[in-house]
């Protein structure tokens, strides 16, 4: 075979390798769906979609069981919005920082230090917020445990901020240079300019930043299921144990039994779960294509 | 000080980038009001010239400045000299048109607010007028609130002209300012040029040497990093005095 023609074997091949497998992480999407339906749509046969929903209470094992998860929700939600309160600012901020004002080597410095903290695994994470952070926060608040939603959300924000930091600065570097200078030759600072040019045109890389770092948050399981106290009753504060939807799904699986109504309700957790992360990036892609016309 | 009339002076200007002399003794005098082009081939230190006057070139790692620049008569390059007074005072306007990601009115009004010029209620009318020096009011006054970058190339490099009007600058630098725009557009920014250069002092940098003798008064040459020879437009592409001039205007090099 002459060059030329293997040549276009080959970009025949990868093109289809490329092909084939964008089409095969839809079909494993698709099919991680069915199943998750499969295994959890039984439980609304004899339970309402209304009491699983909003039922204020998660007792899987009593007699008869209550399958209510709005604790379970809640304990998501609160945990969820306090690491995001938490790892937004601070992470955006970091961001701006390295991007912009940080000189070479601290930036080089920096840079390398979030990747590892990337890389650490969310157990080791976990493990270290349980034995340092929750001590800490029982002593501080005079709390009678210092597993509550508060460790959970600072222990989830040590998770998202690599994720924010490095997206957001990517969009911020990759902001063309022509912006800044124009702004400099118009006599504005550098704080002016930062602020009021540099991070109005890297918004839609720092939302995207945001949403996966939350995207994170939301399906992290085993960090959460070691500092959040694990309680599945309805929080009233941030000083509570609480519960998340995976760390149920995390703790309880292995004692449920197949088939079963609790088999079941778990599974249809994993449905709550899937719904609520396609919302969220179907609203982060509407936000980026909106933005990107 | 200059002598009056004079926008911009340069007295034995040196510029180094690191260890490469990128403008040797250049002296120069511009004339208020007029445009002023600097012509020569690529590579000849026509921009960073230009970026001296607005020190630009003080972003630039290893760009050392020597001999004086006065603007409006007070010398850029004292000790204690307020860049961010001079950029207000010296308007730049780009090779690449480079309006903000933002809209029209904001680009317009980021000025204002960055050197607090006007109270907010007065904003809308100064954009008006700005749009209206650069001749863009009538296209655009429905459309203040769209993105400059879905604007055509001219408008958006109408628009960086406006930009910079409400700071109300005596000097505007332009470098290669049509350099992206098609023969059309570019006629329209030097018919811009004529109108603009009664209130404004304008250097504008081109290789382009038809641009330079139809819309400019006064034109310097410039090679390998020296003013060669300065004076009338109409003179230097008659009958220049050095060699090298009339060697780059017949085209024999460039
Ligand atoms: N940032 C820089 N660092 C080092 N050398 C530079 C830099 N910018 C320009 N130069 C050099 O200075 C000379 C003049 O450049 P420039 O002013 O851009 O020329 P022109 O605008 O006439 O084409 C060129 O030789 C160029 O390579
Ligand atoms: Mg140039």
């Amino acid at each position: 075979m002459n060059p030329a023609r293997l040549r276009k074997l080959k970009e025949w091949l990868i093109e289809r390798a490329i092909l084939l497998s964008g089409v095969f992480s839809v079909v494993f999407v698709v099919l991680i769906f069915l199943f998750l339906l499969r295994e959890g749509l039984s439980l609304f046969r004899g339970e309402s979609v209304l009491d699983f929903l909003f039922g204020k209470s998660w007792y899987p094992i009593s007699e008869p069981p209550r399958f209510g998860i709005l604790p379970l929700i809640l304990g998501s939600l609160l945990v969820t919005l306090g690491a995001a309160a938490i790892s937004v600012p601070i992470g955006l901020a970091a961001a701006l920082f390295i991007a912009e004002i940080a000189p070479g080597r601290l930036k080089e410095g920096l840079k390398a230090g979030i990747e590892l903290l990337a890389a650490i695994p969310s157990v080791v994470i976990g493990f270290i917020g349980m034995i340092t952070l929750g001590p800490f926060i029982k002593k501080l608040f005079a709390v009678p445990t210092g597993l509550t939603a508060l460790t959970g959300s600072v222990t989830l924000a040590f998770m998202a901020m690599p994720t924010i930091v490095s997206i957001a600065e990517d969009a911020i570097t990759a902001v063309p240079r022509q912006y800044r200078e124009a702004a400099i030759a118009m006599g504005a600072t550098k704080w002016q300019t930062t602020w009021r040019i540099v991070a109005r045109a890297a918004r839609p890389g720092m939302v995207a930043a945001v949403m996966l770092g939350i995207g994170r948050v939301i399906g992290e399981t085993m960090a959460v299921m070691m500092v959040t106290g694990n309680a599945a009753v309805i929080p009233s504060g941030m000083l509570q144990p609480v519960r998340t939807l995976t760390a149920t799904i995390a703790a309880e699986m292995g004692e449920s039994v197949q088939g079963g109504s609790h088999y079941a309700a778990l599974f249809a957790i994993g449905i709550v779960l899937f719904v609520i992360t396609f919302l969220i990036n179907g609203v982060a892609d509407l936000y980026l294509h909106r933005s990107r016309k | 000080m200059s002598a009056p009339g004079v926008a911009i002076e340069t007295r034995g200007l040196d510029l180094f980038y690191g260890d490469f002399q990128a403008l040797t003794r250049v002296e120069l005098q511009v004339p208020e009001r007029e445009v002023t082009a600097l012509i020569g081939p690529s590579g000849c230190g026509k921009s960073t010239l230009l970026r001296v006057f607005n020190r630009m070139n003080d972003l630039i790692e290893g760009a050392r400045v020597g001999g004086t620049v006065l603007v409006g008569g007070e010398d850029i390059y004292a000790p204690g000299a307020d860049l961010l007074r001079l950029r207000e005072r010296v308007g730049m306007v780009f090779q690449r048109p480079n309006p903000f990601p933002l809209s029209v009115y904001e680009n317009i009004a980021f000025g204002l607010s960055v050197h607090r010029l006007a109270p907010r209620r007065e904003h809308d009318m100064i954009v008006e007028q700005a749009l209206r020096d650069v001749l863009l009011w009538d296209d655009l006054k429905d459309r203040l609130q769209r993105s400059a970058l879905a604007l055509s190339l001219e408008q958006q490099q109408r628009l960086c002209i406006a930009r910079v009007l409400p700071l109300k600058p005596r000097v505007l630098l332009m470098d290669e300012p049509c350099s992206a725009l098609d023969p059309i557009a570019t006629l329209h920014i030097e018919e811009l040029m004529r109108q603009l250069k009664r209130d404004y002092t304008i250097v504008i940098v081109t290789h382009n040497m038809q641009q330079a003798a139809r819309a400019s008064d006064r034109t310097g040459f410039m090679y390998l990093g020296k003013l060669v020879e300065f004076g009338e437009t109409a003179r230097i592409f008659t009958h220049p005095r050095q060699e090298l001039t009339e060697n780059y205007i017949r085209g024999r090099f460039g």
